[in-house]
């Protein structure tokens, strides 16, 4: 072992200073196409647009939503974990998605997945026992993990007053402001891909979080589907 | 395609579920003790009634959640979705289609 500190040690782990040197390495999957999306976007009041919106920061959090690690979580984010299927919790730059009974999709801004990590990290991490006490007397650890999947999907918005009807040509699922609106979330597929679907808000804005392999082709069909609208506005 | 009711996320197209055979298949209590011949049934015999039939779904493209339907085999009429690990609810809590054939 020699006293170099190396980047893959654990006990030593590497500044995140390095990383943000590289960011202009990055490649979003759909990073080349922006242009493309902005002239097949359609203006107008039947308008509806397309952009990509990269490198969100994504962590997947678990945990028994009745422990108080949850609880815990829950006030470092700043809004108790979404109890209810298909919900949303709103603070600051975070959005808290519910993904299970027992898991959760917190997205915030490009670069702030390391402080949210760290901070639920502390947050599941267990109270010490009381002082003195013996190790029979601290309680069963609760079991919780939170983990980086910023690289696992990316992002795609589609808003507009045509955004909904481009949706429902390949999601069967009723959006409609009935049954689903600005506060919801669902996982489900459009046009046979599996996306985490949150609305942002009215207008209505969704964004449609894609795996990045699937991510061509969720666009690709996304501007075919938005073609129909384009009725002599261009 | 049928509707099932995922317990979490309510009702849903078949496709984002995959099927995972039939529910309730204890795991032996002492697999050691088995002939070849029991383990064998263990592993590939299944029951496969024409009527209702206690099964396990998972909601893939959803919650990802394992869960247990009752299914009738026939009409494919589902008569029961329960969360995994809970008992098979009894036949007289609703009333089941009869078919002959
Ligand atoms: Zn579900």
């Amino acid at each position: 072992m020699t006293a170099d500190v190396r980047v893959d040690d654990p006990a030593h782990p590497a500044p995140l200073a390095p990383l943000a040197r590289l960011a202009h390495l990055r490649r979003s999957p759909l990073g080349h196409r922006a242009e493309e999306f902005e002239a097949r976007s359609v203006p107008g009041p039947h308008g509806v647009r397309l952009r990509e919106v990269p490198y969100l920061a994504q962590l997947n959090l678990r945990v028994d939503p009745a422990s108080p690690a949850a609880a815990r979580a829950g006030r470092v984010l700043g809004t108790p974990l979404p109890a209810r299927a298909g919900r949303v919790a709103v603070t600051g730059g975070v959005r808290v998605l519910w993904l299970g009974p027992d898991e959760w999709l917190v997205v915030g801004p490009d670069g702030a997945a390391p402080a949210i990590e760290r901070s639920l990290r502390q947050a599941l991490d267990d109270e010490p026992g009381p002082a003195g006490a013996g190790a029979s007397a601290v309680p069963p650890a609760s079991v919780a993990s939170v983990v980086d999947v910023s690289a696992n999907r990316t992002t795609l918005e589609l808003s507009g007053p045509s955004a909904r009807s481009v949706l429902e040509q390949g999601c069967s699922l009723d959006l409609h402001p009935r049954a689903f609106g600005p506060g919801k979330c669902v996982q489900t597929t459009v046009s046979k891909v599996q996306v985490v679907l949150d609305q942002l808000d009215a207008e209505p804005s969704y964004r449609l979080l894609v795996r990045g392999s699937f991510a061509q082709y969720l666009a690709d069909w996304l501007l075919d589907a938005m073609e129909e609208y384009r009725r002599g506005d261009a | 395609m049928l509707l099932i009711a995922c317990p979490w996320c309510g009702e849903r197209d078949e496709t984002e579920f995959h099927y995972g055979g039939q529910a309730h298949v204890a795991y032996p209590a002492d697999p050691e003790a088995l002939t070849d011949v029991e383990w064998g049934a263990y592993l590939f015999v299944r029951d496969n009634p024409k009527g209702d039939f206690a099964e396990r779904w998972v909601h893939t493209a959803g919650c990802r959640r394992w869960f247990n339907v009752v299914r009738h085999t026939v009409t494919h009429d589902i008569s029961a979705v329960y969360p995994a690990g809970q008992p098979r609810p009894s036949q007289e809590s609703r009333p089941q289609n009869e078919v002959t054939a």
